[in-house]
């Protein structure tokens, strides 16, 4: 057992932190920081028992923060207009110093964000962390990744490259498949009859101002939801039901400085990825940057195939899967919405995978592969076989989500016994 | 853009434009007939052009010596047309270590100033009139075609009297551009073989397909020679598409090397703090 000098959890903490003397004495009269601290990360204790799934959360904060950082410096030299956007960017690219490592930084950090945050929310699939008690901390979370997708969509806009152009054309009229309102909707989204200077604009305020402030704010939320339902873990037990003689978990360790340390090499694995990345690959083969995107926007010339970036793929292949534009809107909408509704259609009385039957987890293996496969099918074509291979993984898809109140049954799918202490080899 | 005098079409694009659309009219009906009325230059191991889809660009943008090759041959040929609206002289001149008594003589129109953007001096209405459209800028055209496509570009134009300029091209196809390379490279025919196909309806429909080129007259340079000069200057455009690639991954080798060394140093230290966890 961890050596454990930290306050009780549940105690006051105030009362039993060392009185300071000096500037920390100060400032703690006036300001709660070591109570924070403690209440945080020295007395937050989290699960031992975490794996590398659980790096992929302090991963998401530190590439929003880069994000934040980087948007502030191209803020400096970006111009938006459509006369302005192209050339400002292509400036900060040739004649800034340093200014295409910002960019470079600033655009792969959005393909780097989605994976992390995919994978953070696959994490919670795997062992079941949006079950009771922590549905308000996975609806908080799904709606930081819908921010994230307005986010990531308006900022694509913002070079005025045609792909830019063009894809904004293509999903701010998915909005006029709306009943009645749809295409009054889209004309006061854009601003204008056409996507134009009225539309960038906007865009602009919202990437920089008002989605920024949305998500910093949704993120808090989410830590605090976290740190009051604690973290979930690979076993899916409550590690607050176990506590020692000290009343703290017995299968708990302080956030810091154990998962601090331990993140640390995470970011530092993860930023050796990145790097790689921006340094020697910053296009991805077209899949961060596509080539399209290099030639200005041009409202007369459509480019061959429309693609969203791949983070998008998965939801625009089911969009072009259905033969009606309108249905294949709404269907699209769903395969995102699917997700708030997991904590109430998950009727498993076990959380974690490791302690479910054969058809939880081949179904969520089925998801995982279809949302992939969904995902390259969104980059192709939308014609012949491709159609109806997004077709046939798109009603897998769904079938994952909405089967899940049937098959997540402990009559269709046995349990096993979950142990009373979660699983841990010291290394 | 900067404002510019009206000037004439300038008289290399002019010589240019005259000798492929004079070249294609006599050799139209000289060469058609009899096809090997000059001596083809075919391609070692397989006719000329047969392969088109298949050649990369093969280009290295560290050889400075074929960038600076590629920028005489951007200068001398695509310039007249063609800006780089993005790139300065004097940027490329230190990118591509180019002294600047030589950029001066050798490779910016007089009166221009290194400081300056490179411009093409032909009035863009006037490119419209003649060419039915402004000829792109070029500074991101690797970027967004790639190099591949830029490499397959020039090398595959050929004669087509049916075409206004007397060229066209394999990769885009109805191109607007004339075939400015042709004192190069020579003039080269299409010849075509039927393919058999089965159409949507079911029934079989046989098409002309392209099969090869056919070298109908000799340019100054031999094939493999005009092979070298497309890729110094695709090199070249590769380079002005992205001019900091170089310092970018300069850079990167650092920046990961550094990367290394601290993440083993933050795993030792977590393998230290994780000493008490049982």
């Amino acid at each position: 057992m961890a050596s454990n000098n930290g306050p009780a959890a549940g105690a006051p903490l105030a009362g039993n932190l060392p009185k300071r003397k000096g500037f920390m004495g100060w400032l703690n009269k006036r300001m709660p920081v070591d109570e924070f601290i403690a209440e945080q990360l020295t007395g937050y204790y989290a699960p031992k028992n975490f794996n590398i799934w659980y790096f992929f959360g302090s991963l998401a904060l530190v590439v929003l923060v880069m994000q934040l950082l980087t948007g502030i410096f191209l803020t400096m030299f970006y111009k938006p207009g459509e006369l302005t956007s192209f050339d400002s960017v292509e400036f900060i690219m040739r004649e800034v110093s340093h200014g295409w490592l910002i960019r470079y930084l600033h655009s792969t950090g959005a393909s780097a964000f989605f994976i992390v945050v995919y994978l953070h929310m696959f994490r919670a699939l795997l062992y079941g962390s949006y079950k009771p008690p922590r549905e308000l901390l996975w609806l908080l979370g799904m709606l930081v990744y819908l921010a994230l997708m307005a986010e990531a969509f308006m900022g694509y806009v913002l070079p005025w490259g045609n792909m830019s152009f063009w894809g904004a054309q293509v999903i701010v009229n998915l909005f006029g498949t709306i009943p009645a309102i749809g295409p009054p909707l889209v004309e006061w989204i854009r601003g204008d009859y056409g996507i134009a200077d009225a539309t960038l604009n906007r865009f602009f305020a919202l990437h920089v101002v008002a989605l920024p402030l949305g998500i910093l704010l949704l993120v808090m939320l989410h830590l605090v939801a976290l740190r009051t339902t604690g973290s979930n873990n690979p076993d899916g037990i409550e590690i607050k039901e176990k506590l020692g003689p000290n009343g703290k978990p017995l299968d708990g360790i302080p956030f810091h400085p154990y998962y601090t340390v331990k993140d640390v090499v995470g970011v530092g694995v993860f930023f050796i990825l990145f790097a790689i990345i921006v340094f020697f690959v910053p296009t991805f083969g077209g899949l961060f940057l596509e080539g399209p995107n290099f030639d200005p926007a041009n409202p007369m010339s459509t480019p061959e195939h429309i693609a969203p970036v791949w983070y998008f793929t998965p939801f625009y292949a089911i969009l072009r899967a259905v033969p009606d534009q309108r249905l294949g809107a709404l269907l699209m909408g769903l395969a995102v919405v699917s997700f708030f509704f997991l904590p109430w259609l998950d009727r498993s009385p076990v959380k974690s995978m490791r302690y479910r039957g054969w058809v939880s987890k081949t179904m969520l293996t089925l998801f995982a592969v279809s949302f992939i496969a969904l995902g390259y099918l969104g980059l192709q074509p939308a014609e012949g076989i491709y159609v109806l291979w997004a077709r046939i993984f798109g009603v897998i898809y769904f079938l994952y989500f909405w089967a899940m109140p049937f098959y997540s049954r402990a009559s269709v799918d046995p349990v096993k016994q979950v142990p009373q202490r979660v699983v841990f080899n010291a290394h | 853009m900067r404002t510019r005098m009206w000037r004439p079409m300038p008289m290399h694009v002019l010589r240019r434009s005259l000798f492929v659309v004079v070249g294609c009219a006599v050799l139209a009906t000289a060469g058609f007939v009899h096809g090997t009325a000059f001596a083809a230059e075919e391609a070692a191991g397989g006719k000329l052009g047969a392969d088109w889809k298949t050649q990369h660009a093969d280009t290295d943008v560290a050889n400075n010596a074929s960038l600076q090759r590629g920028a005489r041959n951007f200068s001398n040929y695509c310039l007249g047309c063609h800006s780089l609206k993005y790139e300065r002289w004097s940027r490329m001149a230190q990118d591509l270590e180019i002294p600047e008594p030589l950029l001066q003589k050798d490779l910016m129109p007089p009166g221009d100033k290194p400081a300056q953007y490179i411009l093409t001096s032909m009035p863009a209405a006037d490119a419209e009139a003649w060419f039915g459209k402004t000829p792109p800028d070029l500074s991101l055209m690797a970027r967004a075609r790639g190099k591949d496509y830029l490499y397959q570009f020039l090398t595959t134009f050929y004669v087509d009297p049916t075409r206004q300029t007397g060229a066209n091209n394999l990769r885009l196809p109805a191109t607007a551009m004339p075939h400015v390379l042709s004192e190069l490279e020579g003039l080269k025919r299409a010849v075509y073989k039927k393919e058999e196909k089965r159409g949507e309806d079911g029934k079989v429909i046989t098409e002309q397909v392209f099969d090869h080129f056919e070298q109908i007259a000799p340019g100054r340079l031999s094939t493999a020679d005009y092979a070298s000069f497309v890729r110094d200057t695709v090199n070249f455009l590769d380079y002005v598409g992205e001019p900091t690639q170089q310092a970018r991954r300069a850079l990167g080798v650092w920046v990961v090397l550094f990367l290394l060394v601290f993440t083993w140093l933050a795993w030792l230290m977590k393998k230290e703090y994780w000493k008490d966890v049982h």
